[in-house]
C-alpha cells in the first residue's frame, strides 16, 4: 500500500465576494518533498498558505495534513504543522529562549522536554548564545533563524516557508536551506514553500507548483517543466508560463474585492 | 491553564521592560490628582462637602484602570502589527484561552498601576478609612480591569490599525470616564448628567471603590457589586465573542 501524501488538497476553491482567489486546485506533497509553490503577485500563494494553515475557511474543497482534515480536525492539523510566516511574528520585546517557551506551552510540549529541545534547535540555527538577548536587537536573518528553529520545536510534519529568504542576504540564505534540507532528510519532513528567487527553487525543490490567476496551471520537477515548455532554465519556463507582464493586483484578495467594490459604488 | 498563564506572564513581564509605561502610568494620574485635588479642593470644601483629595483618590484610581486595561487593546493592534498575533492564531489553542491569557495579563498591569496610584496618593496625605477594606477594594479594581481588558480585546479584534483604535478609544473610553462619578459626586448634577451618569457601568465601580475606601456611597455596594459583575460577565462574552473572528 502506498503510504497517504501529507499534504493532500483537493478541488481547493476560495472565494471573497465575486472575485475568486484560489480556483478548484489540487496537489499532494509525499512525506520528506521539498515542494514549491510558485506565482506572480496576487495569483492565490498567501490564499492558499492562509487555508492550508487555517488561518482561512475554504470555500469548497479538501484540505489534509498528516491525515487530519483542516477544517474539521483544526488542533491535531495544526499541531501537525510548523510555520515561518513571510512577515515576522515572533515578540520582539522578548527573549528568544522566552519566545520559544511560549511555542511550547502553545503546542502542550511537557516542561521537561522543553530546554533540551530548545537548545539543540538554538544550536542547530546558531543562535544558543544568544539565547537571552531581547530579539528586537537581532538582525533580520537572526530573526528568520529563530522563527525557523521556532517552528519545528512541536516535531510538526509539514514545515510552510512563505518567502522565507525574502531580504536576507547570500550567506544567509545558503545557510537557512542547509538546516532545512538537512531537517528534512533527518526527520522526513515535508517543506512547502514558496519564493520568489526561481533559482532556489530550482536548486532545492523536489517538485514545483506554478499557480497563476488562482488556477494551477503546472506541477512536476524543475526538469519536466523546463521539457515541457522547450526552455533552458526554471525562470524562462515560469515566464513562458505565467506570461512577461507586469501584476500590479493586491497582494490581499479581500483588499482587492474591496477596491472593486469601492470602485463599483462610486459609479 | 499553561496557555492562559504563559500569555498572561508575557504581558507581565513586557509591562515591567517597558519602563517608559511606567512612568506614563503614573505621570497622568499624578496630574489629575495635584491639579484637580489642590486646585478645586478650596472650593470644594467651601461648599461644605469636605476633602476633595479624599473624594478624588478612589475616582482617579478607577480611571487609571480604565485607561491602561484599555491600553491592552492598543497591544493587541501592536500584535497585529508587528506579526505575532498569527503565531498565537496558528496554534492548537482555543481562541476563548489566547483571549482571557491575553487580557487577564492586561488587566493584572492596569491593577498594578491603580496600586501605584493608591501608594502615591498615601504621599498626598490619603488615608483610607479602615486597611482591612482595601481588600474589597482591590476586588473591585480587578472586577473593573477583568471588564475593561475583555472589551478592549474585543474592539482591538475588529479595528485594523492603531489609529483606528486611538479614535474608538478616545470616542468611548473619555465618555466613560467624564460621565461617571469619578470627579463630582452625583447626588448634586442636573438629572440628564444623572440618567447618564446611572447608566455607565463605570460609575457603580467608582462608587464601590468610594464606598470601601472612603465611606462614601451613591448607589450602595451591592447594587454596585452586581452592576460589576454583570459588567464583567458581558464584556467577557463580548471579548471572546469578537476575538473568535479576529484576523491577523
Amino acid at each position: 500500500m502506498a503510504a497517504a501524501p501529507t499534504i493532500s488538497v483537493q478541488h481547493l476553491t476560495k472565494r471573497f465576494g465575486d472575485f475568486t482567489a484560489v480556483d478548484d486546485v489540487s496537489f499532494a506533497a509525499q512525506k520528506g518533498e521539498l515542494f514549491a509553490l510558485l506565482g506572480p503577485n496576487g495569483a492565490g500563494k498567501s490564499t492558499t498558505i492562509k487555508m492550508l494553515t487555517t488561518l482561512l475557511k475554504p470555500t469548497s474543497g479538501s484540505l489534509t495534513l498528516a491525515g487530519h482534515d483542516v477544517t474539521k480536525a483544526q488542533d491535531d492539523a495544526r499541531k501537525a504543522f510548523g510555520i515561518v510566516f513571510q512577515d515576522p511574528s515572533v515578540d520582539t520585546e522578548m527573549t528568544a529562549y522566552e519566545n520559544m517557551e511560549l511555542h511550547a506551552a502553545l503546542y502542550g510540549i511537557k516542561g521537561s522536554e522543553i530546554k533540551a529541545r530548545v537548545q539543540t534547535l538554538l544550536e542547530l540555527v546558531e543562535l544558543w548564545d544568544r539565547k537571552d538577548t531581547l530579539v528586537k536587537n537581532y538582525s533580520g536573518g537572526m530573526k528568520r533563524r529563530l522563527e525557523i528553529a521556532r517552528g519545528l520545536l512541536h516535531h510538526p510534519h509539514v514545515l510552510f516557508l512563505d518567502e522565507p529568504t525574502l531580504g536576507l542576504d547570500t550567506q544567509t540564505r545558503n545557510l537557512l536551506w542547509d538546516y532545512v534540507k538537512r531537517l528534512s532528510r533527518e526527520e522526513g519532513m515535508t517543506v512547502f514553500f514558496t519564493t520568489h528567487y526561481l533559482e532556489e527553487a530550482e536548486a532545492v525543490a523536489d517538485r514545483i507548483a506554478i499557480i497563476d490567476h488562482g488556477h494551477l496551471i503546472a506541477l512536476g520537477t524543475s526538469q519536466a517543466l523546463t521539457k515541457q515548455t522547450g526552455t533552458k532554465t526554471l525562470e524562462q519556463a515560469y515566464l513562458e508560463l505565467t506570461g512577461k507582464t507586469v501584476r500590479d493586483e493586491h497582494a490581499d484578495p479581500r483588499e482587492a474585492w474591496r477596491a472593486r467594490h469601492r470602485a463599483r459604488n462610486m459609479r | 491553564m499553561r496557555v492562559v498563564f504563559i500569555l498572561w506572564l508575557r504581558q507581565v513581564k513586557r509591562f515591567f521592560r517597558a519602563r517608559s509605561r511606567m512612568v506614563g502610568a503614573i505621570g497622568q494620574p499624578l496630574l489629575f490628582l495635584l491639579a484637580l485635588g489642590y486646585g478645586l479642593g478650596a472650593v470644594y470644601k467651601r461648599a461644605g462637602q469636605g476633602d476633595y483629595l479624599e473624594f478624588l483618590v478612589p475616582g482617579i484610581m478607577a480611571q487609571t484602570v480604565l485607561f491602561a486595561a484599555m491600553f491592552y487593546g492598543a497591544m493587541i493592534m501592536f500584535d497585529k502589527q508587528f506579526g505575532f498575533l498569527k503565531e498565537t492564531l496558528v496554534a492548537p489553542v482555543s481562541r476563548l484561552k489566547i483571549m482571557l491569557g491575553g487580557a487577564l495579563g492586561g488587566a493584572t498591569t492596569a491593577v498594578i498601576q491603580g496600586l501605584l496610584v493608591f501608594v502615591i496618593s498615601l504621599f498626598l496625605g490619603f488615608r483610607p478609612q479602615h486597611w482591612l477594606m482595601l481588600a474589597p477594594a482591590l476586588l473591585i479594581l480587578t472586577l473593573l480591569a477583568v471588564a475593561i481588558a475583555c472589551f478592549s480585546s474585543g474592539i482591538g479584534s475588529f479595528v485594523q490599525d492603531m489609529q483606528g483604535f486611538q479614535a474608538i478609544n478616545q470616542f468611548l473610553v473619555f465618555p466613560l470616564y467624564f460621565l461617571s462619578g469619578a470627579l463630582y459626586p452625583l447626588t448634586s448634577v442636573p438629572t440628564a448628567l444623572r440618567i447618564v451618569a446611572e447608566c455607565n457601568p463605570m460609575s457603580y465601580a467608582v462608587d464601590a471603590l468610594r464606598d470601601t475606601m472612603i465611606g462614601q456611597t451613591h448607589f450602595g455596594l451591592l447594587k454596585d457589586f452586581l452592576v460589576l459583575i454583570l459588567t464583567v460577565i458581558v464584556l467577557t462574552i463580548f471579548g471572546a465573542y469578537r476575538f473568535r473572528h479576529i484576523e491577523a
